[in-house]
């Protein structure tokens, strides 16, 4: 792909989600959740129902629409989360060492050994499902390449003259961590963090799917496309429209990293992992 | 407090600890330097000068130690104090500036940044006044259109720019000692002397004292009152700068002057080759033992083998660590 095409269309659709979801009351066309009725029950789409309607007659295009807030709230937040643990401790564990390092390590190997979906769903089924405990749950379990990245960084940046040079003008770690060290590793935290935000969009469908992140009638993409399930073969639209918005914020968001990455960080373009 | 020196130090040895042995790598290094002096330190790559400025701003890191000696900054001990005091020390009274300006400077703030950090760091300013006081800086080391420049960023200055900007941060609190490690070597000739001239006008303005780290002879004994030639870390020789070349003492010092090339010598014009000192500076693990510069020695009889000579006291001033000195 020619360079910068994969920024601009990761972009673009990434922003659609954002514009989609900021929107939703006012690009939707019926409530999401209230505005049942048996009389419209499984209408195919049409000019009325766009993406046609579910079992209980609500507009699939207004559930899709109001499920982006959704979606896109637990990937941005819990990445964020994700983001600030790894980075804190992979900072700090590069630039101390010592025990600390160790510890960090060992429990960044543990983090790694566990399929991060797996402890997640240990988390929720402690935690029971909704909201808040969907961000807990992806926010804790995935930040140990954050962690990997911010500390293998810090050990390469912690030997350049102007570390050095800041350490010899009297900073304090602190401060040398926030000034010197945080702001020369954000390009590939940057990308890591964009790339983690498409996981965490799907994280979110596969556990509300498996019923334990968005509970129904809320309109999370993931429960929705559970709800779809045994409907696949007789309204197919159920499944295919909010699957749609799964596939297109995740490709988005993997465009763009992609993307970012060659911007920031030239010398990945010959060694793409 | 006014009598005592600037800094002193005395009998330093710094250790390399590896994991199998432990070798001296600097061993009885002893110089002061008085408020407002000027100080050089002359010596080869490994001869161990940068390690000794280190130490003396306490920034020595495993595998490298101070094995033994104390380094008094005013009469204080400055292994004693504690990291917090070291700290308030670094940047505010001691400052350094280094060898590389390509690389010193943080690459993704921008320089007028880097030097009000200093005093928000140092002076508790805040930003605002910081960021003023940043662009006197700045145009205190004759960068020209300071206010502009203080948003320019690191790779969109030339070296020689840089090491302004570099002195601009080092001079910042007015600092007592500037350590200047190799300030200039980077730099092409030109600049070089300006940037030499930059620093020696602003520290005498200020009364701040130089050490001053080089292996050029000559750049040394120009800005500097007194010179230190060290020998794979040993200080051979001691001397009042105009004297070094006059009539230098130990053989090291006196091939070291051989060796620089002279404007209408016959070296110079291609008749003779320059003169060299045969041989290379020893690893650290391997210094021979008695004088260490021996092996390399025209002058080396049997006690130099044998014997570490003791720096001795001339006559004629300054100190000489060597068993023949004239």
């Amino acid at each position: 792909m020619k360079f910068g095409t994969s920024l601009i269309i990761g972009g673009a659709l990434f922003a659609l989600a954002i514009f989609v979801g900021l929107l939703a009351p006012w690009l939707a066309h019926t409530d999401p959740v209230m505005d049942a009725n048996l009389m419209n029950a499984e209408e195919p789409p049409s000019w009325t129902w766009w993406f046609g309607t579910d079992a209980q007659g609500r507009d699939i295009y207004s559930r899709v629409v109001h499920g982006a807030r959704i979606s896109l709230t637990v990937g941005i937040v819990s990445q964020l989360v994700n983001s600030v643990i790894g980075v804190t401790l992979g900072l700090t564990a590069g630039y101390w060492g010592g025990w600390w390092d160790d510890f960090v390590n060992g429990l960044t190997n543990l983090m790694l050994a566990i399929p991060s979906l797996i402890f997640a769903l240990a988390i929720m089924a402690v935690l029971g499902s909704g909201l808040t405990s969907l961000l807990i749950a992806l926010g804790l379990t995935n930040w140990s390449f954050t962690c990997r990245i911010a500390r293998a960084s810090t050990l390469s940046l912690k030997n350049q003259g102007y570390v050095q040079a800041a350490r010899v003008l009297g900073y304090g770690d602190l401060r040398i961590m926030i000034t010197q060290l945080l702001p020369n590793m954000l390009g590939p935290i940057i990308v890591i963090g964009t790339l983690g935000m498409g996981s965490a969009v799907l994280a979110e469908a596969a556990l509300s799917f498996l019923g334990l992140g968005i509970r129904p009638p809320y309109p999370s993409w993931g429960s929705m496309l559970s709800e779809a399930r045994e409907q696949i073969t007789t309204a197919p639209w159920l499944s295919i429209f909010p699957g749609l918005a799964i596939f297109l914020t995740v490709l988005g968001l993997n465009l763009l990293g992609d993307g970012l990455r060659d911007i920031l960080d030239p010398q990945s373009r010959s060694q793409r992992a | 407090m006014t009598d005592s020196p600037l800094i002193e130090v005395e009998g330093l040895r710094i250790d390399l600890n590896d994991r199998a042995s432990h070798v001296a790598a600097v061993e009885g290094v002893s110089f002061r330097i008085d408020r407002g002096e000027t100080f050089g330190l002359v010596g080869e790559s490994g001869c161990g000068k940068s390690i000794t400025a280190l130490a003396l701003i306490g920034l020595l890191r495993q595998p490298l130690s101070i094995g033994a000696g104390v380094i008094r900054f005013e009469g204080r001990e400055i292994q004693r104090l504690p990291a917090a005091e070291q700290r308030a020390l670094r940047g505010n009274r001691i400052a350094m500036i280094f060898q590389e300006p390509m690389t010193a400077l943080n690459p993704v703030s921008p320089v007028g940044q880097q030097i009000a950090e200093m005093f928000v760091l140092h002076k508790g300013k805040n930003w605002r006044e910081a960021n003023q006081l940043a662009v006197e800086a700045l145009a205190s080391v004759r960068v020209p259109a300071p206010e502009r420049r203080v948003k320019d960023y690191p790779h969109q200055l030339s070296g020689g720019m840089r090491q302004r900007v570099m002195i601009a941060i080092a001079l910042a609190c007015g600092p007592d000692l500037l350590i200047a490690d190799e300030p200039t070597t980077a730099l092409d000739v030109t600049v070089q002397a300006e940037i030499i001239e930059l620093m020696r006008n602003l520290c005498a303005e200020r009364g701040t004292a130089i050490l001053m780290i080089s292996h050029d002879l000559g750049l040394v004994a120009n800005v500097c009152r007194r010179v230190a030639v060290m020998y794979a870390g040993r200080i051979v020789e001691e001397r009042g700068s105009a004297d070094i070349f006059r009539a230098c003492s130990h053989p090291y010092t006196q091939g070291l002057i051989d060796s620089l090339p002279r404007l209408g010598s016959r070296a110079a014009l291609g008749r003779t080759r320059l003169r060299e000192i045969a041989g290379v500076v020893p690893a650290i693990a391997d210094f021979p033992d008695g004088c260490r510069f021996n092996p390399r020695c025209a002058q080396a009889t049997e006690i130099c083998r044998t014997t570490a000579p003791e720096l001795t006291l001339l006559d004629a001033g300054g100190l000489v660590r060597c068993h023949h000195h004239a």
